[in-house]
């Protein structure tokens, strides 16, 4: 203690009279902040060790237990908030990089939430999805631009690889080492059930999932983790990772102790060696570079799966979504700077990268405006936080929306922030055995199933409310969207009303 | 042997030549088709002309041998066989290249072996005969890349910033190599006979490839380059 002191963010409250010594809070957290002292037979805590993922909050069976936020403050000033000064007081300890995880939860606007929805009324009647049928389905991949017919004049009907999901959402990219085998056999066998598609991140493929292959998107990142031809045939589609929502620009690092066991075999590096993903994938340095990696691709996958890339959206994002449609890429994924991250230093996610709607605005509004719209499809993520956003994202021109965040909070993760320590308390973004039992993956895949389902219907609802009975037809459909309190150049970003025009 | 006539297909139709031919073949008349061999397995090819760029990307567990130039991104994550180049190649070879062997004659552009891997007794290897260009190794996982500086013409026998980021594997340059920056992180010190050992048997095949003596390629001493940590970057933050 002394200058290098911070004092706890969090306090953990125990109810003395309803505490009955179980040790359960003990035995849950794996950061060790509850203890019992034998002789007295009462449970003492040290605070400065809580990062207030609330599982033993969850688990009390008295629920004797609450974590809040310590009021012990410095002196309040608006241009140094508590949060920066701390910043400052551990760079200063420590001389280190601040690291962060989850997505960045800076209060910067979200656009999904000055959006509004429209709805039928006496004319163009609503739909009730009860009765009626309403496809949600949709279909990832090129699309011809023109009817093609053969001499004979038959029609030619072969199509570039499609994607078929029974909803528009897929479950983004999560490396097996950033999260545990728990938590992707979790997402595998969901999306099995769904009908949608989860991610492998650049992390490779463990032999026990190849099995879920045709749900699988095998990821391809700069640091080429597990990629080897069985992979690449193993996925339903391969994905190049170029960049991330949460760290564009940067590379990827997981720390040489996440290295054990089946993670160092699945990417094929040795255990206790860091993995460093570099920042650029060193043999892509334009677009005619990108090109030679999606066709040889295609090449060693003979054609039979649709190559995504997967962007972070920046400033230029338009343009270089424009180039990315012309290097023979099935799909783009973009992701906006909200997205979540297992770990990334602090600055990057807090300050690089724009918001995903309006990048998305502009995507589909630049491939629109260029002919080439079709060439593609378009994922969106970072955030996508529930039905409503999903919706909107479709209407502002997306195909399908990438979920990450929501899926790990129905296993189970509370939002605490500190996945980069390894000691996720929910069995989420660990790889201590002990800790990644506590994720039972037929409950966990039953979680994301009864989220995708329920949002499922959600989405139905706001399609009756429209008057459209398929998903596709909502697929840039901005007449549908209003904004609110909005500037006239977001507006225009968005390619949007106001709310009463 | 089967013969497939490149001079008049693209890269696709050579692919899917390549994959209905049987199991040993030449490609005759090969002229700049990229991605040849593309993750293919259990063949054996030869190619006369010149691959273009990608040749051999994630190949599988196959024999090229090429009897010209190799353009850029050769054995790009390659993961079992042999690609033999009796001529020069371009850049970003081997990249991330986790198993089998890529022997080349001549020299090799830029990036050569950049993030090669490596897991238990899976080992890549790379030679290079002549020269290396700049960022030689950089990210080096894993593997073994040697340099031989065979027929230099003056040259250094890397260009420059070999080894940046290096946090596994091996990388042995033949001769002293003090006109050579290496990066802090890294240890470049002479190979001792032990270190050389590890590496005799790659040698002796690599004579056997392109008719040289093991005598003649251990004339000169060789430097050994390796990183002093796994984890680079371990004190480089602190949790927020
Ligand atoms: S870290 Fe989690 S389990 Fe431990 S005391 Fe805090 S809230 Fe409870
Ligand atoms: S889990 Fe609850 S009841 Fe049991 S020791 Fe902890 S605080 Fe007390
Ligand atoms: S995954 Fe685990 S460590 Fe990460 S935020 Fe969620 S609960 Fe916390």
């Amino acid at each position: 203690m002394g200058i290098e002191f911070i004092y706890p963010e969090f306090e953990v409250i125990r109810n003395k009279s309803r505490c009955i010594s179980c040790r359960v809070c003990e035995r849950q957290c794996a950061n060790e902040v509850h203890s019992c002292d034998e002789k007295l037979k009462i449970m003492k805590c040290d605070d400065s060790k809580c990062v207030n993922c609330q599982r033993c909050v969850s688990f009390c069976p008295t629920k004797a237990l609450k974590i809040v936020k310590s009021d012990c403050t410095l002196r309040e000033n608006a241009n140094w908030p508590a949060q920066t000064v701390k910043e400052i007081y551990k760079q200063a300890n420590s001389g280190g990089v601040l690291l962060s995880s989850m997505g960045n939860p800076k209060p910067l606007p979200v656009y999904w939430d000055k959006i509004l929805i429209n709805a039928s009324q006496v004319t163009n009647p609503s739909i009730d999805p009860l009765r009626e049928p309403m496809e949600t389905r949709v279909f990832l991949g090129k699309k011809p631009s023109k009817v093609q017919r053969s001499k004979e004049g038959k029609l030619n009907c072969t199509l570039p690889p499609q994607l078929e999901l029974s909803m528009p959402v897929m479950f983004s990219a999560m490396s097996y080492g950033s999260i545990s085998y728990n938590a992707h056999k979790s997402l595998a066998l969901a999306a099995a059930e769904l009908g949608i598609l989860y991610n492998t991140g650049e992390g490779g493929l463990h032999e026990d999932f190849y099995c879920y292959g045709e749900n699988t998107v095998v990821q391809v990142a700069s640091g080429r983790f597990g990629v080897h031809a069985d992979y690449l045939q193993a996925g339903a589609a391969i994905e190049i990772k170029i960049g991330q929502g949460a760290k564009p620009g940067i590379g990827g690092h997981l720390p040489g102790e996440k290295i054990v066991g089946d993670i160092s075999r699945t990417r094929m590096i040795p255990e206790g060696s860091d993995a460093i993903s570099p920042a650029p994938h060193h043999d892509i340095y334009s677009i005619e570079d990108l090109r030679q990696l999606v066709f040889s691709l295609k090449e060693a996958t003979e054609y039979k799966k649709p190559v995504i890339v997967k962007v972070a959206a920046v400033h230029n994002i338009a343009a270089i979504a424009s180039g990315i449609a012309r290097s023979g890429a099935d799909i783009i994924a973009i992701d906006g700077f909200r997205g979540g991250t297992g770990a990334a230093p602090t600055r990057i996610r807090d300050h690089v990268g724009i918001p995903i709607e309006l990048a998305l605005a502009a995507v589909d509004q630049r491939l629109r405006d260029e002919g080439i719209r079709s060439n593609v499809s378009l994922v969106v993520g970072g955030s996508i936080r529930s039905a409503a956003d999903v919706i909107k994202a479709i209407a502002l021109g997306a195909d399908a929306c990438y979920v990450a965040t929501a899926a790990l909070l129905a296993l189970g993760c509370h939002l605490c922030r500190t996945c980069q320590s390894g000691k996720c308390n929910w069995g989420i973004a660990t790889q201590r055995p002990e800790l990644v039992k506590r994720l039972n993956p037929a409950m966990g895949s039953e979680r994301l199933i009864h989220l995708m389902t329920a949002w499922k219907h959600e989405i139905k609802e706001f399609m009756g409310g429209m008057g459209i009975n398929s998903i596709e037809a909502l697929r840039g459909n901005r007449l549908m969207l209003r904004g609110i309190g909005l500037t006239e150049k977001e507006l225009e970003i968005l390619g949007i009303s106001h709310a009463g025009e | 042997m089967q013969i497939i006539d490149a001079a008049d297909l693209d890269y696709r139709a050579v692919n899917e030549a390549l994959r209905e031919a049987e199991s040993d073949f030449i490609i005759e008349g090969c002229c700049g088709q990229r991605f040849i061999a593309a993750g293919i397995s259990g063949k054996n090819l030869t190619i006369n002309g010149i691959p273009g760029n990608a040749l051999g990307a994630y190949l599988n567990n196959a024999n090229i041998t090429v009897n010209a130039n190799a353009q850029d991104a050769v054995g790009d994550t390659m993961n079992e066989g042999k690609i033999l180049i009796h001529g020069n190649i371009g850049d970003a070879a081997g990249y991330a290249m986790r198993g089998g062997k890529i022997y080349v004659q001549g020299s090799a552009g830029y990036r050569a072996g950049i993030h090669m891997k490596a897991y238990k007794e899976k080992i890549p290897v790379m030679i290079i005969g002549g020269c290396a260009g700049s960022f030689l190794g950089e990210y080096q996982a894993g593997g073994v890349i040697i340099v031989l500086g065979l027929h230099k013409d003056g040259r250094r026998i890397v260009g420059n910033f070999p080894c940046t980021g290096m946090h596994g594997g091996k990388m042995f340059l033949r001769g002293s190599c003090e006109d050579i920056h290496f990066p802090k992180q890294v240890t470049a010190k002479c190979a001792a006979a032990d270190e050389l050992e590890e590496i005799r048997e790659y040698l002796s095949e690599y004579c056997l490839d392109f008719g040289y003596s093991m005598d003649e390629l251990l004339s000169e001493p060789f430097t050994i380059i390796t990183p002093d940590s796994k984890n680079p970057y371990k004190q480089m933050y602190v949790a927020n």
